[in-house]
């Protein structure tokens, strides 16, 4: 029964979310775009072979948009979870027989639907667009990635409970977010990282996603990212359990 | 009397702030029952300790027999709730509302097309939640609190900044919600509304109670002045409304008299004094006091102080 609540709240919450006109522009059809147009631009002025032979384009960038995809469901997960405070939206649902974890798995679950989605689009408009061609484990990618964003979705029910009002959602949830990239090892290994930033990355959920995503790409296997999943699962853990006591309903 | 509802002695506190202080009573099946007073009075955390959203410091509650704490999802399959300043989500549309509510409950849904068609919102089942009026949202609220056939429905400022048009539609529904055999409990800062709406009130101020009963009787209990105003051109009637018994002011200006005393006897004494003399008359009113006249006597200020 709490089943059919939770399949019904989720399928409305995506309706919901693909009514937002710029809140899908941006969680879908921005990722896609810097995936499709920084390949073409970096793509141009390249030779075939030396492209092939660009780790950035072939890896480092799909990794990129796919980790922007992640990001952005993440911000926009804040974002909405800080609005239905507000909005008295989330009290209201709380007066049901609705558990609270459900209603909170009906917007990850909504979350990760669309970042599948999103991943799905991306490699489709690869395929025709993009200069290098995609040979990546789609599947065991489509994996990493929900289970990256999966654990990266509990950070942001931390930042949701700490954020005072729905104004500040988007850019405290960005000045967070964003800046994990940065030292993530997707532009810089990690290694070369002046030492206070590498300790800094080590402790960066998004560094162990990057890493993850990176080797799945490239066909590692799933046995030599065992410590990033983990790393990723204990994230999860430990920003559930803080947000289970910090989190506001109203 | 069946009582649905019984609170004994709870107490809530805000860090120091005492929101509800040693609140008892009880609400009986089949009433609509309003909780009075002004913003800030404690009705709100009151009724969300009741509905199971808010756990008291101190004292019990019992809600169809249930706990509202320890059984809350229980109590919450049998109960319908209208929270104040809620809202939806600003996209959903008002037919999708009512089905995603419809599926949270265990047992049967009321039929949703039916409860917008009696809401009169049948035409706006596709309209997008933040496109509707201010009483097309309560409206829409009030299906949402119906559409698991609750036993009792909790109603918490419902008809705050509706027009007058809208809120008497509203008021029409609470007492169609009667009818159908359930409980309301209510919340007002609205004299009018708990008067013209509830069978018992509860003034409430400071966290505290005042006083609980049918608002007639309050009104009987505590304002017990009555006030007749007639126009006469008669010179000799000043004396003569003077000697009626129980009669404590006349005060008159030009050819208009006010007449105030005590107790339910004093239009008939004034009456049979104008007929015994003869005294012609060119306007008649009584001015009966209400709960307005109830709430300021009980707490030496007018509710919206």
């Amino acid at each position: 029964m709490m089943l059919r609540g939770l399949l019904k709240l989720t399928w409305i919450e995506l309706k919901i979310f693909l009514r937002e006109p710029l809140g899908a522009f941006g969680t879908i059809v921005i990722p896609v775009l810097v995936f499709v147009v920084a390949g073409r631009l970096l793509g141009r002025g390249l030779a075939p072979s030396a492209l092939a032979a660009s780790s950035f384009v072939s890896v480092g960038l799909p990794v990129l948009a796919s980790i922007l995809i992640s990001v952005t469901a993440v911000l926009s997960l804040v974002t909405i979870i800080s609005i239905y405070r507000e909005g008295g939206i989330l009290k209201r649902l709380r007066a049901t027989p609705l558990r609270p974890q459900t209603i909170l798995t009906a917007h990850v679950l909504a979350k990760l639907l669309l970042t599948a989605a999103t991943l799905a689009l991306m490699v489709l408009a690869g395929k025709r667009y993009y200069p290098v061609g995609v040979h990546a484990p789609l599947f065991s990618f489509t994996v990493a990635l929900l289970i990256s964003t999966w654990s990266i979705l509990s950070i942001g029910f931390l930042i949701a409970s700490i954020v005072p009002t729905a104004r500040f959602a988007q850019p405290i949830g960005a000045f967070i977010l964003y800046p994990m990239i940065g030292v993530s090892g997707l532009f810089v290994p990690v290694e070369s990282l002046p030492p206070a930033l590498h300790a800094l990355s080590r402790i960066v959920p998004l560094t162990y996603s990057v890493s993850l995503l990176e080797g799945i790409w490239k066909g590692d296997t799933w046995l030599a990212h065992v410590g990033d999943v983990a790393a990723l699962v204990v994230v999860f853990v430990i920003c559930t359990a803080l947000s289970a006591k910090v989190f506001r309903w109203e | 009397m069946n009582p649905i509802i019984q609170v004994s002695g709870i107490r809530k506190t805000y860090g120091r702030t005492v929101a509800v202080d040693e609140i008892s009573f009880e609400v009986n099946d089949g009433e609509i029952f309003g909780l009075i007073g002004p913003n800030g009075a404690g009705k709100t955390t009151t009724m969300e300790c009741i509905e199971g959203l808010r756990t008291p410091d101190r004292g019990t509650i019992s809600v169809l027999g249930l706990d509202p704490f320890s059984a809350v999802y229980k109590l919450q399959e049998r109960i319908g709730v209208q929270l104040q300043q809620a809202q939806l989500q600003k996209r959903i549309k008002v037919w999708e509302a009512v089905d995603l509510w419809a599926s949270l409950y265990r047992k049967n849904a009321a039929d949703g097309e039916r409860l917008l068609e009696q809401l009169g919102l049948i035409d706006k089942r596709n309209a997008w939640f933040m496109t509707l009026s201010g009483g097309q949202k309560q409206r829409l609220f009030i299906a949402l609190a119906l559409i698991n056939n609750p036993e009792v429905v909790f109603l918490d400022e419902l008809t705050t900044g509706l027009d007058p048009q809208s809120r008497r539609a509203i008021w029409d529904l609470v007492r169609s919600i009667r009818e159908r055999g359930k409980t309301v409990f209510l919340t007002t800062h609205l004299m009018e509304e708990a008067e013209r709406l509830c069978d018992r009130v509860a003034i409430i101020e400071h966290g505290r109670i005042i006083d609980i009963d049918r608002p007639e009787n309050l009104v009987k209990r505590h304002c017990p002045e009555r006030a007749v105003v007639l126009g006469t051109d008669d010179r000799t009637a000043e004396e003569l409304f003077r000697a009626i018994p129980r009669v404590e002011t006349v005060i008159r200006s030009d050819s208009q008299f006010t007449i105030r005393g005590q107790g339910d006897d004093l239009v008939t004494e004034v009456i049979h004094c104008l007929s015994e003399n003869r005294i012609r008359v060119t306007d008649f009113r009584t001015i009966l006091p209400n709960l307005e006249d109830v709430f300021i006597k009980l707490t030496g200020h007018s509710i919206r102080d």
